[in-house]
C-alpha cells in the first residue's frame, strides 16, 4: 500500500509517492506534479539501519531513554537554576517537522524562558526573513510556483537553481520551452549549470547585487517605467531609496564596468525589467549568504515595489529556501529573534498574547543568541548547555573548526540525530535517537507556503524517537507537565494552527486557524494547502501589506564598501550545493550512485588562474583563509570568473580529510539577520604535489593520510558497508603501513613494485571473496572502480588477476563518466546517440534514457550537443 | 659410405640422430652403442613412471623399429672400453670393435656420490636411469630420506610419497631448487609440498649413513646431530659429466669433455654433446640446450656445418608435483653489481617476480600459473624497454594492452 509524502531534501517540497521499495513522484502534488529529481528519486537507496543512531547514550554509554532524558532534563534544569535560562540554548534545524519546531520554541521560549533558540536556517534564509520583514512587515513570500509559469521574464539571481532546486528549474524550462518569447535572465559570478536556460547571463562581480538593482531602480525612473500610483497608494519610503539608488550615478558604461558585466548586457536586463509587467525575481543563498544580504534582498524587493509587481500572476519577487522545512521553522518561531507564528519578542502586545495563549509566566522577553553568536557564547562559557537537533554545526558554521573547539569543551552537549556518526555527534556528551525521514510524521511547509505531510511508511530502527517526543519527554521532566500534554504530533499541529489566531489578530498574513480543531483522522488524510489556509494563494497582490501602515515599504540599500582583495588572499572563494548531493551528506552520503556526478571534494577555479598559481586540473589545491585551510582536488572551469574560486558545502570529516570549506569561512555577518555571508571568503591557493596516490576499499575507518575521499559502495560486510577511499600523501609509505591498512584476511593477493612504489593488495576471506582492496602508486593506479565495488557485491569467484588488476580483463571500451545518474548512462553512450542523429534533448532521452527522470543533467546534455556538433 | 659410431643412446643422442638423418639420410653408415640395455626412452619422463603416471612403453620414445627404419645398427647394453683414435675405432666390452670416420660421444652423466661414510650401503640408491626407477618401484613402502633439494630430489621425493613411503628430504640450502627458484618461490614450493606429506629438513649438512649392521642403511646422520631413521636414502646431490672414456683417449677434458662452438672435441673426427660436454666452461644438466647441440653437432656432422652452438640463457621450465615453475635470467638480482629492481606478484597458488634493470627484464621466476612465461621470456630475449607496461607487466600480457581512454578515467573528479 503506498502513502503519499514529501521530500526530504530542498525548499521545493516535492510530494511523493510511495509503498517503502518503489517511489514515484506525487501527481496530485501541486509543486512537483510528478516529477522528483535525482536525489529524491533515489531517497530510499539512503534508508536502512546502517550507521544509524539506534540506542541513547551519555557520556558514551548506552543507556534507557529514561535515564537519557533524566540526564538531559537534570542538566539543563540544573544549569537554568544556577546560571539562569540564558545558561542554556537549543540549535535546531530545517530538517525538524513543523510539530518538533514548535514545541522546541514553546519549551525554550515559553517555558526555560530563554530565547536562545536558533536554527539552521540562520545561514540560509535569514536575510531573506529581513528582507520580507522590512518590506513586507511580515516574513511572508508573496509568490506561487505557478508565477514562474506565468511570467514573461525570470530573474534567477543567487541561485543555481538547475542544481540546488531542479523542480523549480523543470517547471521554469517546461514553461519557457512552451512559450519560448518567455525570457531568462541569470545573475551569478559563476556560468552554472542554470545558465543553460538563460537568454542572459549577467555574471556580475561577488557581491554587486545591490549596486545592479539599485542601478535597475534608476534606470526604471529615468525611463519612466515606474508604477507611480501603486508607489504612492501602496507603499513608503520611495524616495530616499531612490536618491540612494542614484547616488551612485547613471553612467551605465562606468557601472558595468564596475559589475563586471558589458554595458549592452547590464541594459537589456534593465530594458527587459521595464517592459516586462510580469516579472519574478528568484533569490536564494547567492543572495542571502553575504555581508549584506539583507539589503540585497530589498534592493529586489524595492524594484518589485516600484513597479507594483509583488504577490501578482507572474510577477512578484520570490525568495526560494533551501531547506524541506525552514518555512515552517520561520512560521513557528524558531529563530532567536522571532516570538512565535511571526510575532516579535520586544513588541509587549504579541508577547503579552503568546504568554496568555501557552499559558506562560516566564515567556522570554528579549531576543535570543543568533547562530554564530550563540556559539561565540558556548565557547565563552555564557552558554552551558546547547542541545543541537537534527544539524551538524561543526560542518555548517562559518569558523567551523572554532565551533569545533567550542563544542569539545562545552558543559554539556545535547545531539539529537538520526546517524551514528558526524562531526557534531562526536562532540557530544548526549546523544538521543531521532527519527528518519520515512518514520516521522509531521507537517512540512515549503517555498509556496504549502503545508504537506511527511507520513511513516517504515519502522523506527532501534529505539529511535520522534523530536517532539524527545522535547516533550525533557519538558515534563523539567516540571512543565501541563504545557506539554502532548500524545500525538497532530495535537500538536492543532495547537500551533490556534496560535495563528494571535498573527491574524495582529495584522499578519499566517493563518491556520482553520486546522485548529483538526482531528486526528483529518491529519491523516491531509492534502497539501498553502497558507493562509482557505485564502488566496498570493498574498499582498492588492497592495495591502502586514505594516503598521499597511504599506510595502521600500528600503534604501547603500553600496556595499568595496573591499580590497590582498596579495595574501588574492581569490574569492563562494560555496554551494552540487546537483546529487545534500547539505552535510547524512543522508545523500549513504548512496553511492550519488557520487557518480562528483565524487570527491574539489575547488572548481577558471583555467587562467589555475596557469597563474601553478595548479593543475585534477591535481590537488590547498586553499586556506584567516581562519582554516582545506585540500581538495582542482576542477578546471571556464564558468568561473578568474580570481573566484568556488568549493561544495558538503564534504565533513566523514567524507574527506580536511574539505569543510565553512573551516575556511570567517565569521562575517550581516548586520540585520545574522547570517553569515559564506559566499565571499578571501583564500589563497597552492599546489599540493602527493608522492603517491591510491585507492583503498575497506569497511574500515580511513587511513591517517594528508588526503583521502570516501565514497560508499552498495555492498555489506561483517565489518560494515564497504567504502571506497581516494587517497593521496606526500609521507614515505612502508609495507607494514599498508598491512595495517587492511583487515585480517584468510587470503592475500599481492603485488609489490617498491622501486617505483607501486603496491596492491587485495584481501578475500576464507570463500575467497573480497573483503579489502588497496592499491598505491606514485600516480594513481589503474582500476575500475565500479566494476571493483561489483566484486564486493559478487557472490562469484573472480579471476585473481583480473582482482589484483582491478579490472575485468576483458574489459569493455570505457563508457566515460556518468551523465545520467538516474539511468547511469555515460558520456560516450550519449556522444554515440548524438552521432547516430539526435539532435535534442529529447531525441537522445529516447535513443538512450539520459535526462528523461529527473532532468538534472539535461544543460550536460545539452553541452554534448553542442561539443558534438561542432 | 661414412661411418659413424655414436657412444651414448641418451636423449642427445636420439635428438642428434633424428636430425642427422633427416639432413642427410645416406651420409653415414651409423652404429649407436647404448650402455642402458634399453631403446632410446625420455629421461623426463622417469618421474612421471616412478609416480606411477605412464608406462615403459609409453615413454620409449626411440623404440628398436625406430633405429630399424633408419638402417641404424643399435648395440645395447654393451659400453664401449675404449677408443683408438689413431686407429679410428672403438672397442666395447663384449668385443665389438668398430671402425669410424665421425665418432659422437654422448656419454651423460652420472649421479654425483655423497662423499660419506656409508654412501655404499645397500639400500643407498639414486635417480638416473630406468634401472633406477624400476629399483625404486621395486622398494615395499618404508622410511625413504632424499638427500638434494634440487629437481631430481624433489621429483624422487614426490614420486616416492606417491609410492607409499614416508619421504624426508635434506637439503643443503636454504631454500629448495635454489638453482633454479628464488628464496620466495622456493619457500612456496616447500609449503605446498608440506601440504601433501612430504618432510623437510633444511640447511642441512648430511655426515654420514648409519650401517644398520647388516650392510644396509639404518639412518642419515646430519652435521648438527639430528638422526634420520631410514630405510632407503636416494641421493640426489647433482650429476657429472661421464669424460673418463674421452680422457682416456686423450681428449681434452676439464669438468666434461671440452668441444668448441661446432660441438668438436680437441680430434677433428671426435663430437661430443649433452651432459657430458664443457663448452666455454659450462656444463649441462637440462633438456633444451641438449637439443640445441644436437641441431648444430648434426648439421655439421651432414656437412652442411655453418651454425655454432652458443649458449643462449634460455628458460628453465620445471615440473614438480603438477606445480609449474619457469624462471630464467637473473632472479634473484644478486649476480649484478647493483641497480636491480624487484617486482612481486603473490597470490594464493602463484607467484611472480621480475628482475628488472634499466626498464629491461634481465630474470623471472614464475611459480604455479606459468601461463605468462612466453611473454616474459620474449621481452627477456628481445630485451624491450617494459617502461610503459611496468604498472600491469606482473599482471601478464592480458592487462598490458593500453585502452581507450582507460588511463586517466579515475582522475576525472566530476562528470
Amino acid at each position: 500500500m503506498s502513502i503519499c509524502t514529501t521530500c526530504p531534501y530542498c525548499g521545493v517540497g516535492c510530494g511523493i509517492r510511495t509503498d517503502g521499495t518503489a517511489l514515484e513522484g506525487d501527481k496530485q502534488h501541486p509543486a512537483n506534479t510528478g516529477r522528483l529529481c535525482v536525489k529524491g528519486s533515489s531517497v530510499l537507496e539512503t534508508l536502512g539501519d546502517q550507521d544509524r543512531l539506534l540506542q541513547p547514550e551519555v557520556n558514551g554509554e548506552v543507556v534507557s531513554w529514561d535515564q537519557a532524558l533524566d540526564e538531559v532534563a537534570e542538566r539543563f534544569r540544573r544549569i537554568v537554576d544556577e546560571h539562569g535560562p540564558d545558561a542554556v540554548a537549543f540549535y535546531v534545524s530545517g530538517q525538524l517537522l513543523t510539530e518538533d519546531y514548535y514545541v522546541a520554541n514553546k519549551l525554550m521560549k515559553g517555558f526555560i524562558g530563554s530565547a536562545n533558540i536558533d536554527t539552521n536556517s540562520r545561514l540560509c534564509m535569514s536575510s531573506a526573513v529581513v528582507a520580507h520583514k522590512r518590506a513586507f512587515g511580515e516574513d511572508v513570500v508573496p509568490g506561487c510556483y505557478e508565477d514562474l509559469e506565468l511570467a514573461d521574464l525570470v530573474i534567477l539571481t543567487g541561485s543555481n537553481t538547475a542544481w540546488a532546486h531542479p523542480i523549480v528549474y523543470q517547471r521554469i524550462a517546461a514553461a519557457k520551452q512552451a512559450r519560448p518569447e518567455m525570457k531568462v535572465v541569470v545573475i551569478d559570478p559563476r556560468r552554472t549549470a542554470t545558465c543553460d536556460l538563460a537568454d542572459l547571463h549577467l555574471a556580475i562581480r561577488p557581491g554587486q547585487d545591490v549596486p545592479l538593482f539599485n542601478g535597475l531602480l534608476t534606470w526604471l525612473a529615468d525611463q519612466n517605467a515606474l508604477d507611480l500610483d501603486y508607489i504612492e497608494t501602496h507603499t513608503e519610503g520611495f524616495a530616499e531609496t531612490l536618491q540612494t539608488a542614484r547616488d551612485q550615478g547613471n553612467d551605465w558604461e562606468v557601472l558595468a564596468s564596475q559589475m563586471g558585466v558589458s554595458k549592452v548586457d547590464l541594459t537589456t536586463f534593465y530594458h527587459w525589467f521595464a517592459t516586462c509587467e510580469r516579472t519574478v525575481t528568484v533569490f536564494s543563498q547567492g543572495v542571502n549568504q553575504a555581508r549584506n544580504g539583507s539589503d540585497q534582498g530589498n534592493a529586489i524587493i524595492n524594484a518589485h515595489l516600484a513597479t507594483g509587481r509583488v504577490g501578482k500572476p507572474g510577477a512578484s519577487p520570490f525568495s526560494i529556501t533551501g531547506q524541506p522545512n525552514a518555512m515552517g521553522g520561520r512560521e513557528v518561531g524558531g529563530l532567536a529573534n522571532q516570538l512565535a507564528v511571526h510575532l516579535d519578542i520586544d513588541n509587549p502586545d504579541h508577547h503579552a498574547a503568546v504568554a496568555d495563549f501557552w499559558q506562560s509566566e516566564s515567556l522570554a522577553n528579549a531576543n535570543g543568541l543568533t547562530a554564530v553568536d550563540l556559539f561565540n557564547a558556548v565557547e565563552s562559557g555564557e552558554v552551558k548547555a546547547v542541545w543541537i537537533m537534527a544539524t551538524n554545526p561543526v560542518d555548517s558554521l562559518p569558523e567551523a573548526d572554532r565551533v569545533r573547539h567550542a563544542l569539545m569543551a562545552c558543559d554539556t552537549v545535547v545531539v539529537s540525530d538520526c546517524v551514528a556518526s558526524g562531526d557534531t555527534l562526536a562532540c557530544a556528551d548526549i546523544r538521543l535517537p531521532a527519527l528518519g525521514w520515512g518514520e516521522k510524521s509531521g507537517m512540512v511547509t515549503n517555498s509556496e507556503r504549502c503545508v504537506s505531510r511527511q507520513r511513516p511508511f517504515v519502522d523506527a530502527p532501534g529505539s529511535a524517537k520522534a523530536d517532539w517526543w524527545i522535547i516533550t519527554e525533557v519538558a515534563r521532566r523539567m516540571g512543565y507537565e501541563a504545557a506539554f500534554p502532548y500524545q500525538h504530533e497532530h495535537e500538536i499541529f492543532a495547537e500551533y494552527s490556534a496560535l495563528t489566531a494571535l498573527a491574524g489578530r495582529f495584522g499578519k498574513r499566517l493563518d491556520l486557524t482553520a486546522a485548529a480543531a483538526l482531528s486526528a483522522d483529518q491529519y491523516e488524510q491531509w492534502q497539501p494547502q498553502q497558507w493562509p489556509l482557505q485564502g488566496e494563494p498570493r498574498c499582498f497582490g492588492d497592495g495591502h501589506f502586514s505594516t503598521p501602515s499597511g504599506r510595502g515599504r521600500f528600503v534604501a540599500c547603500e553600496n556595499p564598501r568595496v573591499r580590497q582583495i590582498g596579495d595574501a588572499f588574492p581569490i574569492i572563494l563562494n560555496s554551494g550545493r552540487i546537483r546529487d548531493q545534500w547539505h552535510t551528506m547524512t543522508r545523500t552520503g549513504r548512496a553511492g550512485r550519488l557520487f557518480a556526478h562528483l565524487s570527491e571534494p574539489f575547488a572548481a577555479l577558471h583555467p587562467k588562474d589555475i596557469e597563474r598559481y601553478r595548479l593543475s586540473d585534477g591535481g590537488f589545491v590547498r586553499l586556506s583563509s584567516r581562519v582554516g585551510d582545506a585540500l581538495v582536488r582542482v576542477k578546471s572551469d571556464a564558468g568561473q570568473r578568474p580570481g573566484t574560486a568556488f568549493m561544495p558545502m558538503h564534504w565533513t570529516d566523514q567524507f574527506s580529510r580536511r574539505a569543510r570549506v565553512d573551516a575556511l569561512v570567517p565569521a562575517r555577518l550581516d548586520p540585520h539577520s545574522g547570517q553569515p555571508a559564506f559566499k565571499h571568503t578571501p583564500v589563497n591557493v597552492s599546489d599540493w604535489q602527493p608522492r603517491w596516490h591510491g585507492w583503498l576499499f575497506t569497511a574500515a575507518p580511513p587511513p591517517a593520510v594528508e588526503y583521502w575521499a570516501r565514497v560508499p559502495v552498495d555492498a555489506f560486510l561483517q565489518a560494515g558497508q564497504v567504502q571506497r577511499y581516494r587517497l593521496a600523501g606526500d609521507a614515505d609509505l612502508t609495507e607494514q603501513q599498508l598491512h595495517d591498512w587492511m583487515p585480517e584476511a584468510a587470503q592475500w593477493l599481492a603485488l609489490n613494485d617498491p622501486a617505483t612504489g607501486h603496491f596492491r593488495r587485495a584481501a578475500l576471506d576464507k570463500e575467497g571473496r573480497l573483503i579489502a582492496w588497496l592499491a598505491i602508486g606514485e600516480e594513481l593506479p589503474l582500476c575500475d572502480v565500479e566494476w571493483l565495488a561489483n566484486c564486493f557485491a559478487d557472490e562469484s569467484e573472480i579471476q585473481h588477476l583480473a582482482l589484483l588488476a582491478g579490472q575485468p580483463v576483458d574489459a569493455g571500451p570505457d563508457l566515460g563518466p556518468v551523465v545520467c545518474s538516474c539511468f547511469q548512462v555515460r558520456q560516450k553512450t550519449i556522444e554515440a546517440a548524438v552521432e547516430e542523429g539526435a539532435d535534442s534533448v529529447e531525441a537522445i532521452g529516447k535513443c538512450c534514457q539520459a535526462g528523461t527522470n529527473c532532468g538534472s543533467c539535461i544543460p550536460e546534455l545539452r553541452g554534448v550537443l553542442e561539443t558534438c556538433s561542432v | 659410405m661414412k661411418r659413424l659410431v655414436v657412444i651414448g643412446n641418451g636423449m642427445a643422442a636420439c635428438r642428434l640422430l633424428e636430425e642427422l638423418t633427416r639432413l642427410a639420410p645416406d651420409l653415414y653408415q651409423i652404429t649407436v652403442v647404448g650402455e642402458e640395455p634399453f631403446a632410446g626412452y625420455n629421461r623426463v619422463m622417469l618421474s612421471p613412471l616412478l609416480c606411477g603416471g605412464t608406462d615403459e612403453a609409453t615413454i620409449t620414445t626411440y623404440p628398436h623399429e625406430w633405429y630399424r627404419e633408419r638402417g641404424i645398427r643399435l648395440i645395447t647394453g654393451s659400453p664401449v672400453t675404449a677408443i683408438h683414435r689413431h686407429r679410428r675405432q672403438v672397442m666395447t666390452a663384449a668385443g665389438h670393435l668398430l671402425a669410424y670416420d665421425r665418432l659422437l660421444l654422448a656419454t651423460g652423466a652420472s649421479p654425483r656420490q655423497l662423499p660419506i661414510d656409508g654412501a655404499d650401503l645397500d639400500g643407498v640408491m639414486s635417480f638416473r636411469d630406468l634401472h633406477d626407477v624400476r629399483k625404486l618401484l621395486s622398494l615395499p613402502a618404508g622410511r625413504v630420506v632424499v638427500v638434494g633439494g634440487g629437481f631430481l630430489g624433489l621429483e624422487a621425493a614426490d614420486a616416492l610419497l606417491k609410492q607409499g613411503h614416508h619421504v624426508t628430504l635434506v637439503h643443503s640450502r636454504g631454500h629448495l631448487l635454489n638453482q633454479q627458484l628464488d628464496e620466495a618461490a622456493g619457500h612456496r614450493l616447500q609449503q605446498d609440498l608440506e601440504a601433501r606429506g612430504l618432510t623437510f629438513v633444511m640447511q642441512a649438512r648430511t655426515q654420514s649413513i648409519e650401517n644398520n649392521g647388516q650392510g644396509a642403511v639404518a639412518a642419515v646422520l646430519l652435521a648438527d646431530g639430528q638422526r634420520l631413521p631410514a630405510d632407503y636414502v636416494v641421493q640426489a646431490v647433482g650429476i657429472v659429466p661421464r669424460a673418463e672414456l674421452a680422457a682416456q683417449a686423450g681428449l681434452t677434458v676439464n669438468q666434461g669433455i671440452r668441444v668448441d662452438d661446432t660441438l668438436q672435441t680437441f680430434d677433428p673426427a671426435i663430437y661430443a654433446i649433452g651432459e657430458c660436454v664443457e663448452h666455454r666452461q659450462r656444463t649441462f644438466g637440462l633438456v633444451a640446450p641438449l637439443y640445441e647441440q644436437a641441431a648444430v653437432c648434426a648439421s655439421h656432422l651432414a656437412e652442411l656445418g655453418h651454425r655454432r652452438y652458443l649458449y643462449a640463457d634460455t628458460a628453465t621450465r620445471l615440473k614438480i608435483s603438477g606445480i609449474d615453475l619457469v624462471s630464467f635470467g637473473d632472479f634473484s638480482g644478486e649476480s649484478d653489481s647493483g641497480g636491480s629492481e624487484t617486482l612481486q606478484l603473490d597470490l594464493p597458488g602463484s607467484y611472480r617476480r621480475l628482475q628488472i634493470r634499466e626498464n629491461r627484464i634481465v630474470g623471472m621466476v614464475l611459480y604455479g600459473d606459468v601461463a605468462e612465461a612466453p611473454f616474459y621470456e620474449t621481452l627477456w630475449r628481445e630485451q624491450a624497454d617494459i617502461s610503459a607496461l611496468r604498472s600491469t607487466l606482473l599482471l601478464g600480457e592480458a592487462f598490458c594492452n593500453p585502452r581507450d581512454g582507460g588511463g586517466d578515467k579515475q582522475e576525472d573528479i566530476a562528470a
